[in-house]
């Protein structure tokens, strides 16, 4: 038991989580962030997705990494991740179907995503399973938080919501508050990501 | 002047390392260097090649080229809204003028606190000498927004537009776009109803003080050309009008005159680049005509360069020396290829009927690319003929 939780094992599972960050520290993944933040809801779906996407191809690539031909590796990885990001497509589908509406394509994108094939290649094919599952889990909640901050402020300032639910009184709409609609551009989650960033660095100096 | 001077150096010990109010050095240091040419030379070690004329008091200048379009504007306030109330032949000239006065002053007192406030408060942060690039942006940000813009939004746009057009750039003569036009591009994209969308935001409708006429909600007055992106083939402004400037429109944008007499002194002192300025209003004008000759704008060449906020992003948006192309060359295509945007967006997108914001903002963007291209083919035709030799 000990074994599994020793410490290398769990700088795996929460080194992504602050200073490995794959979004404000490796800068991956950038493009779904944007697209998909601009309410809560799918955004915490995206990151779910995500996390359990990468913390089993990780998983599965790290079992059958030492019979991966080196050089069609790349396909091997791109099979087993498309498998799974069909798997999650059709529970979403069947389940959430109206957060997988509003996700549409991202979902199939998700087989593109920076962070899927770099902890593939940099972890999972030289890591033993279990520390590349945490590994993978680590990355994904990585993911998931970025995007679930970055959906918080634009949900609230730019539809005056959080969870579709009415956050911003009525009294201030009738005293002259109006939403942000530039909030509900993907171009202004770009600018909040940069804000995440600069309050991290200047939090954790080690990075600049 | 003596005893402002006297003033100064009295309290200027409470400012230094261990004074008192050491925490507002950057305030005092910026209002002296305002009200006074700093006595500092440069080192004598090297050679410095020092403009009599400091960066405070060009600003100064491109303030008072803007002081008549300003007054204008304010007078135009208070005519729009005795227009629309149907009282015109009652509202006095001075009536009219001070309505439009109160309707400006408190956008202009807005965008100065919260913009210097950010200013001062890096300054003082960074423990860097304070600068003095807000003076013309907190005074044209008010000029280019229309007069119903609430203040809290105004606030917001230029905190917004000081701290990431600006500060994160590195401030002052750092900064890659127009600080005021970022100002007006997120208000423009943020709240598009309050900025463009009916035509009640141009026209101020409640007395203010007792001055000025209650305006009835029914009435709507639209910018010449928002009732051509709206499909109308005539104006219903006649064309003196809108040389003088009294239509709708952005508080300093509508009067061309007094815009030209700004122009004149950006000009004839030496601070706005004329090469920059006549590029532009070609640029526009061949295009207007192109399109005019084409069936595809009602709009004259001339009238594109007359109507919107044409004139005043050419003179004084445009050949702001920060942001704007640096090579004279580069200055050509730079400003042709502003007007060509800009009247290519207004007539080809039905959603906006201005594009000078975005083809000023467009082409600040490509600036240092034109400078670029410039400074190689300088070089390497240099090299060639040294070659040559």
């Amino acid at each position: 038991m000990s074994q599994l939780f020793s410490k290398a094992n769990m700088e795996a599972l929460t080194s992504p989580l602050n200073l490995n960050n794959p979004v404000v520290v490796q800068v991956l993944g950038i493009c779904s962030a944007l697209a998909v933040t601009a309410q809560l809801e799918p955004a915490i779906v995206m990151g779910l997705s995500v996390t359990i996407i990468t913390a089993f191809s990780n998983l599965i690539i790290s079992l059958i990494r030492n019979s991966i031909p080196n050089r069609i590796r790349i396909i091997v990885q791109l099979v087993v991740v498309a498998a799974l990001v069909t798997i999650v497509s059709q529970v979403l589908k069947a389940f959430a179907y109206d957060v997988s509406v509003q996700l549409s394509v991202y979902v199939g994108l998700i087989i593109t995503n920076c962070i899927l094939m770099g902890r593939l290649e940099a972890f999972a094919m030289m890591n033993k399973p279990w520390p590349s599952f945490l590994d993978g889990i680590g990355n994904g909640i990585g993911y998931a938080i970025i995007l679930v901050i970055v959906a918080f402020f634009r949900e609230l300032l730019g539809s005056g919501t959080l969870f579709g639910l009415q956050v911003v009184p009525q009294w201030c709409y009738d005293h002259g508050y109006v939403n942000n609609g530039m909030m509900t551009m993907p171009a202004m989650s770009l600018i909040i990501v940069g804000c995440v960033i600069w309050a991290h660095r200047a939090y954790n100096k080690e990075l600049s | 002047m003596n005893s402002l001077r006297k003033f100064f150096d009295k309290i200027k010990p409470n400012f230094e390392e261990g004074g008192k109010l050491h925490a507002f050095r950057s305030l005092y240091d910026g209002f002296d260097t305002f009200a006074f040419v700093p006595n500092t030379t440069s080192g004598r070690v090297g050679t410095h090649v020092h403009d009599a004329i400091d960066s405070k008091r060009i600003m100064s200048l491109v303030v008072i080229a803007l002081v008549p379009a300003l007054l204008f504007g304010m007078y135009n306030v208070g005519y729009q809204n005795a227009l629309a109330a149907g009282q015109l032949e009652q509202a006095s000239f001075w009536g009219m003028f001070w309505f439009g006065f109160l309707a400006v002053l408190p956008k202009i007192i807005v965008s100065y606190i919260v913009g210097l406030g950010i200013e001062f408060t890096v300054a003082q942060w960074k423990n860097e000498e304070i600068h003095e690039g807000f003076l013309v942006s907190g005074i044209i940000i008010p000029m280019i927004v229309p007069v119903n813009t609430p203040l809290w939004m105004l606030a917001i746009a230029t905190a917004f537009a000081v701290i990431f057009a600006k500060e994160i750039f590195g401030g002052t003569g750092m900064n890659i776009f127009n600080v005021a036009l970022i100002t007006r591009a997120f208000l423009f994209f943020s709240y598009p109803s309050s900025m463009t969308g009916d035509d009640t935001v141009w026209v101020a409708q409640n007395t203010i003080c007792g001055l000025g006429f209650d305006v009835p909600d029914t009435f709507s007055a639209a910018t010449p050309l928002g009732e051509i992106a709206a499909g109308a083939t005539t104006l219903s402004t006649s064309f003196c009008d809108q040389v003088c400037g009294f239509i709708p429109g952005s508080i300093g944008e509508t009067s061309v005159i007094a815009i030209a007499l700004g122009a004149c002194l950006l000009l004839w002192t030496g601070v706005a680049s004329w090469k920059t300025m006549l590029s532009v209003f070609v640029g526009g004008a061949l295009t207007g005509w192109c399109y005019n000759a084409l069936g595809l704008s009602p709009l004259t060449a001339c009238q594109h360069i007359v109507l919107g906020g044409f004139c005043f992003g050419a003179v004084f948006m445009a050949t702001d020396p920060v942001t704007s192309a640096r090579t004279e060359g580069g200055k050509w295509i730079y400003g042709f290829l502003i007007g060509f945007v800009a009247v290519t967006v207004r007539v080809l997108n039905p959603g906006y009927p201005e594009g000078m914001m975005l083809a000023i903002l467009l082409m600040n963007l490509f600036a240092p690319l034109i400078d670029y291209c410039f400074v190689s083919r300088n070089i390497s035709k240099r090299a060639k003929r040294a070659i040559n030799k």
